[in-house]
């Protein structure tokens, strides 16, 4: 077994060695005008090597350390237990997520300012990946460019404000509305390819509309983004300390208490937050309608399902549809948190954060990806030193989730419909 | 109700339906038979329109079909059954046949957000639809198992249920029968006659149990190697010198 694992092993310490070693080992200085090459400290060749050491180790004995690993949930004492009654969990389920809206809604009362926004980041993930989950957990389609309907979402809302003056309550639908609409536009042609290459065209998309964002300067304002996007009122109240718009009033004054930038942020999270719940509660209740069942059927059995009546295009780009809607929503509500976007916001690394949020969270479980949602975005921000390794740490955890527990945090379970005439 | 001329199905090199000619008319249950490999199923997935036929005509109720999308197909009425069971195994078995009734469904999204009573109302009938066909295959105790965990034959009958509630007009069973004890094969006869007198609809058979064949069938088709060997009633076929010469020099 070792003798066998030794080639393999040889190989992979010396790709460790080649990829690390010019990286790592080679420094670029500026002297003046001049940039000069410089061979890097013995310390770090010192620890190249010992790291192409250590991945030649494992590979040479790791099917002994994985089979070790393997037996890790024997320590584990919830391993054995018998798996929860579906009925009696989806219970559960849904009353840990009243408990956290409940939770959610006292939040932003007890603590900072900077904890509410970053909370309200929270909430427009757990939204992206609420929509997200519609695509990729439960019709199955491998959305890769899902930042793009984002980026429809907050534009929007920027463009709308900037040349037609329009409000956020009025944004809100038209955002939304327009990114289902790009769903729907892409979706069609692009549907019919499967798999693999239906994840690349996504992704081709994403960068399109923001390479389309970054370069059509004279609208979008290129690069330098689009600022001044306004916040939204309450009933005409605005939150600055002066009223920007003729008519409007100002919140604090008109309940006679004190300016405080404070109310802005708050009265943002608690929009955020309601939007959140609405996408949560829509998506529920779409996945026990029949179109739901038939995001299901086809991605059980694509065959069976056509061979009933299901267009497998019509059901796809419906899902494909809805998961931009809520793209859009979410999009409107960040462009107006930050008051400022460019197209640096919708790079693919946020599809790639969204979908790590749903895989993570246990495709198609909605309270898995809420949780997932919640640390994905507070994990970072509480290990602010590691902010370089953030990367690192993720993609650690993500291969010890697929080792660990591929289907995810908190599995599926779809409410099932059930026939309650047996007597 | 159907008729089919001349259909040709090649797979590269392989003409795996040559010239194939059968009609289907209402009320019937007509039979297709042949030797493994004859393309038996390939007939039917150009019928179902999984596959698109190379050659030949497919006329069902007067209209041309063939290269049509499957679905459009099964919406007009003609609806089949697999060789090897397809359901969907991680849903109930009353959602099964939920799903097949999505035509019959209010999809506005709209709608079954608001759930207005149009909605509630066509969910209650095709929730009533499904118990009556659940009842009908003696599957009602087993609504709310799923699927996947139905044993062998219990599963090919909710194949079966699954097709009727969509209300078809011409049923198409890929052997149903195989797989199952006599006892059940039994069973699917009485079933299958009953689709027959009682629902009028009709039914397009592949199957090589011979006793259930020549028991249910009122006209036999029998093919092999992909061409058409004979037809005629069950007493006919039986007695065709081809057929007996095809069957013998199989075994
Ligand atoms: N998609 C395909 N591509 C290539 N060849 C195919 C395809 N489908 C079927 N064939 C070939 O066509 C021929 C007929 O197959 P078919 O499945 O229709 O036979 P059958 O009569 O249903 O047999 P059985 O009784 O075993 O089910 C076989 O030789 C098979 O290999
Ligand atoms: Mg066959």
């Amino acid at each position: 077994m070792v003798a066998q694992n030794f080639g393999h092993a040889l190989f992979c310490a010396m790709i460790t060695l080649i990829i690390s070693f010019p990286i790592l080992g080679f420094n670029l200085e500026a002297q003046g005008i001049n940039v000069t090459l410089t061979g890097a400290k013995t310390t770090t060749i010192i620890g190249v090597v010992l790291a192409s050491i250590i991945v030649f180790g494992f590979q040479l004995f790791r099917d002994a350390i994985m089979g070790a690993l393997g037996t890790l949930p024997r320590f584990n004492p919830l391993a054995g237990r018998e798996p929860m009654e579906p009925s009696r969990r989806v219970k559960l389920e849904s009353r840990i997520i009243t408990v956290l809206v409940v939770l959610f809604l006292f939040w932003p009362f007890m603590v900072s300012r900077g904890s509410v926004d970053l909370a309200t980041l929270v909430l427009i993930y757990i939204m992206l990946a609420l929509g997200l989950n519609v695509v990729v957990g439960l019709a199955g389609l491998l959305d890769l460019g899902y930042e793009a309907f984002y980026a429809v979402g907050a534009y929007t809302f920027a463009l709308l404000s900037r040349y037609f003056d329009i409000s956020f309550w009025l944004a809100l639908p038209i955002g939304a509305l327009l990114a289902a609409l790009f769903g729907l536009v892409l979706g069609f042609p692009v549907l019919r390819l499967r798999g693999d290459y239906l994840a690349i065209v996504t992704l081709g998309f994403g960068e399109i509309i923001r390479i389309l964002l970054n370069n059509w300067t004279n609208v979008t304002g290129g690069p330098n983004g689009i600022g001044g996007i306004p916040d939204p009122t309450l009933f005409g109240m605005e939150f600055g300390r002066r009223v920007k718009e003729e008519g409007n009033t100002s919140f604090h004054e008109t309940f006679g208490i004190a300016y405080s930038g404070e109310h802005k942020v708050i009265f943002l999270y608690l929009i955020a937050l309601v939007l959140a719940v609405i996408t949560a509660m829509v998506i529920r209740r779409l996945m026990r309608m029949p179109v739901g069942r038939a995001w299901e059927a086809l991605r059980e059995d694509e065959i069976a399902a056509r061979s009933l009546g299901l267009s497998r295009t019509a059901v796809k780009l419906s899902a494909f549809t809805i998961g931009a809607f809520f793209a859009g929503f979410a999009g409107t509500v960040f462009a107006s948190k930050q008051g400022f976007i460019s197209p640096e916001s919708f790079v693919f690394l946020e599809s790639a954060i969204i979908l790590a949020i749903v895989v993570l969270g246990g495709m198609g479980s909605q309270l898995g990806v809420i949780l997932a949602a919640i640390a994905v975005t507070i994990l970072p921000e509480l290990a602010r030193e590691f902010s370089e390794y953030r990367m690192l740490i993720f993609g650690a955890a993500m291969v010890l989730m697929m080792v660990w527990r591929p289907q995810g945090l908190l599995p599926m379970r779809r409410i099932h419909i059930k026939l309650n005439r047996l007597e | 109700m159907l008729e089919v001329q001349n259909l040709s199905m090649r797979f590269g090199g392989l003409l795996a339906v040559d010239q194939v000619s059968l009609d289907v008319q209402e009320h019937e249950i007509v039979s297709i038979i042949g030797p493994n490999g004859a393309g038996k199923t390939t007939v039917f997935n150009c019928l179902s329109g999984f596959y698109r036929p190379t050659g030949g005509k497919i006329l069902f109720e007067d209209k041309e079909i063939q290269g049509k999308p499957d679905y459009r197909i099964s919406r007009l009425g003609l609806v089949r059954t697999f060789q090897h069971v397809r359901l969907f195994n991680q849903m109930t078995v009353v959602e099964n046949l939920l799903v097949a009734q999505h035509r019959h469904l209010n999809t506005n999204l709209i709608a079954g957000l608001l759930k207005t009573p149009d909605y509630r109302d066509r969910e209650r009938k095709s929730l009533d639809r499904a118990a009556y066909w659940l009842d009908r295959v003696g599957l009602l105790d087993l609504a709310n198992r799923e699927a996947g965990n139905l044993a062998y034959g219990q599963q090919r009958r909710l194949e079966i249920a699954r097709c009727m509630v969509t209300e078809p007009k011409l049923l198409m069973l890929d052997e149903p029968a195989a797989g199952l004890n006599p006892a059940e094969t039994r069973d699917l006869n009485q079933l299958i006659i009953s689709l027959k007198e009682d629902y009028n609809v009709s039914v397009v058979l592949i199957e090589h149990d011979m006793s259930l064949v020549m028991d249910i069938s009122d006209r036999i088709n029998v093919i092999s190697q992909g061409r058409p060997l004979a037809s005629g009633t069950p007493e006919e076929v039986r007695q065709n010198e081809d057929v007996i010469k095809a069957y013998l020099g199989e075994a």
